[in-house]
C-alpha cells in the first residue's frame, strides 16, 4: 500500500517535473551556449557586426523625417541619456491602443503620430538600425519587464502561447526552452531561448534580425503557420519572454550562431 | 480530438472523415495493445531506404535521437539512441510508436509521424499532410527491426 502510494507520488512529481519554469538562478542566456569565437564577435565591439547598424541608427537618430519634418533627437535629444534604459521594459503597455506594443511598434508610432511619416516595414534596415540603436542604450541593464496590471493579461497570453502545442511536429517552445534547454537538436545546444540580445546578428541570416523574426522561424520549424510581423500573438510572446528574463542583462546587439 | 480508440482489432478508416478536401488520405489500421501489428502498405519495408530516411534531416528523426550512424556529425540527444531498438521492441510496436507516439505517452514529445487529426495551427504547406508516408513509414521500421544490439 504504502510502495503504490509512493509510486504514485512519484508519478506525479515526474509529472511536474515537465515544462516547469527554469528557476531564476539557473538562467542563462544564449551567449553562454556559444563557441570562444561568437563570443569574441559579440563580446569586440569592432568584431560585431551589429555595431554597422547600430551605427546606422545613431544617424537616423538625428535625421529630419515625415510631414513634421523633425528627427527623434529632437523631442528625445540624446539617446545616450534619454533610451537608456527603455529598451530593458519593453513591450510596454500603450494606453491608447490598450494593448502592449514593442519596441519596434514604438518607433513606428513615433514615426506616423509625431514625425507624420509612413512606418517603416518589419525587419527594414531602418527600423532594425533605430531598434539596435536605442537597444544598445539599455546594454548591459537588468530587463526590467514592465509590472504595469494593465500588462498582465497580455503576458498570460503569452505564456499560454508559449506553452501551447502546435505544428506538424506538435511541439510547444516549453517543449524545448524549459524542457531540454541543456539537450542538443541534432546537435547544436537548445538554449532557453531568452530574449536578451535582440535585435542581434545571426551569423546563419548574415545579417541582423529582430525578435520577432527568430520567433517566426522557431514557429515554421514546427511546421506551423507563422504569426504576421506584429501581430498581437507575438508581441504577447515577447512580452512573456522578457519577463521570463528579468533581470538579465541586455546585450544588445548580440551575436548568434 | 478523433483519435483512433486503443481497441483490440478495430480496423476501420479512422481519418477519412477528418481529413481536408484534397488531402491524401490515410490507410486505415488497427491497434492492438500497444502494437500495430500488420503494415501499413501490406508489404514489408525497404530496409536501405529506411536507413536513408532516417539520416535525413527532413525526416526529423535525429533532430532528437542518435543512432549507428557514425557519418552523420549532428545528431540529437533529446530522445534515446536507436541502436537496439529493434532489440527492445517488436515491429508492431515500431509501427504504433512511428504512427502516433502520442497515443502509447500523452506528453511525449516525439511527433506522431502518420496523423492528421487533432493537431494546431498546422502551417498551409504540410496541413492534411502526415509527416512521412506509409511507404515511408514501412522503409524505416524494417529498418529499426534490424537494429538488434
Ligand atoms: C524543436 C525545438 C524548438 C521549439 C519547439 C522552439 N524553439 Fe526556439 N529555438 C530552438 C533552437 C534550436 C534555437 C537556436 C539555438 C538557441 O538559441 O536555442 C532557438 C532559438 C530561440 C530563441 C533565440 C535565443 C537567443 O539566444 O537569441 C528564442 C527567443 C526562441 N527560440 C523562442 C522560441 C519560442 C517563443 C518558441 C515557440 C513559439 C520556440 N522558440 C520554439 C528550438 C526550438
Ligand atoms: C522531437 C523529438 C523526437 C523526434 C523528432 C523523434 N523522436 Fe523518437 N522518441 C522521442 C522520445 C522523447 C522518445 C522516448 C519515449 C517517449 O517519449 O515516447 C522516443 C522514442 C523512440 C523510439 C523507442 C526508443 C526505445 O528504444 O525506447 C523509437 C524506435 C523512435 N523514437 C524512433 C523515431 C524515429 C524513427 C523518428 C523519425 C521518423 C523519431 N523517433 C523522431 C523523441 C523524438
Amino acid at each position: 500500500m504504502r510502495i503504490a502510494v509512493c509510486i504514485a507520488l512519484l508519478a506525479a512529481m515526474v509529472g511536474a517535473a515537465l515544462a516547469t519554469e527554469i528557476p531564476p538562478a539557473a538562467r542563462r542566456s544564449g551567449y553562454s551556449f556559444m563557441g570562444a569565437d561568437t563570443k569574441a564577435m559579440q563580446d569586440e565591439d569592432t568584431a560585431n557586426p551589429g555595431m554597422l547598424s547600430v551605427l546606422d541608427g545613431e544617424a537616423l537618430w538625428t535625421r529630419k523625417a515625415g510631414s513634421a519634418d523633425k528627427a527623434c533627437a529632437e523631442c528625445h535629444n540624446d539617446a545616450r541619456v534619454s533610451m537608456k534604459g527603455v529598451a530593458a521594459r519593453y513591450p510596454a503597455f500603450e494606453k491608447m491602443l490598450g494593448k502592449p506594443i514593442d519596441l519596434e511598434g514604438r518607433i513606428n508610432l513615433c514615426r506616423t503620430n509625431h514625425q507624420q511619416a509612413t512606418p517603416f516595414a518589419y525587419e527594414s534596415r531602418e527600423l532594425l538600425a533605430l531598434s539596435a540603436y536605442v537597444a544598445q542604450q539599455s546594454r548591459g541593464m537588468p530587463i526590467a519587464a514592465d509590472d504595469d496590471p494593465e500588462l498582465a493579461p497580455f503576458v498570460e497570453k503569452g505564456h499560454a502561447l508559449f506553452m501551447q502545442r502546435q505544428g506538424q511536429l506538435n511541439l510547444g517552445c516549453a517543449n524545448c526552452h524549459d524542457d531540454n534547454w541543456d539537450r542538443k537538436l541534432a546537435g547544436s545546444p537548445i538554449t532557453q531561448g531568452q530574449p536578451t540580445g535582440y535585435p542581434l546578428y545571426r551569423l546563419e541570416w548574415q545579417s541582423l534580425g529582430s525578435l520577432q523574426r527568430r520567433l517566426r522561424a522557431c514557429i515554421t520549424g514546427i511546421r506551423a503557420q507563422a504569426y504576421d510581423y506584429g501581430s498581437p500573438e507575438l508581441v504577447e510572446l515577447e512580452l512573456y519572454l522578457m519577463s521570463r528574463a528579468r533581470g538579465m542583462p541586455v546585450e544588445t546587439p548580440a551575436v548568434r550562431p | 480530438m478523433a483519435r483512433p480508440v486503443p481497441t483490440s482489432f478495430l480496423v476501420a478508416a479512422l481519418f477519412a472523415a477528418c481529413a481536408p478536401a484534397g488531402a491524401e488520405e490515410l490507410r486505415p489500421y488497427g491497434i492492438v495493445g500497444d502494437a500495430i501489428p500488420v503494415s501499413l502498405t501490406g508489404t514489408k519495408g525497404d530496409v536501405t531506404r529506411g536507413r536513408a530516411l532516417i539520416v535525413e534531416r527532413s525526416s526529423t528523426c535525429i533532430l532528437c535521437h542518435s543512432g549507428p550512424f557514425p557519418e552523420q556529425a549532428f545528431q540529437g540527444d533529446l530522445a534515446p539512441n536507436l541502436s537496439g531498438s529493434g532489440g527492445r521492441w517488436s515491429e508492431g510496436q515500431l509501427r504504433l510508436r512511428l504512427v502516433d507516439a502520442a497515443h502509447l505517452n500523452a506528453a511525449t514529445i516525439m511527433p506522431s509521424y502518420y496523423r492528421v487529426d487533432g493537431l494546431a495551427r498546422v502551417g498551409a504547406s504540410w496541413r492534411g499532410k502526415p509527416i512521412l508516408s506509409a511507404e515511408q513509414i514501412e522503409d524505416i521500421v524494417a529498418y529499426l527491426v534490424t537494429l538488434r544490439n
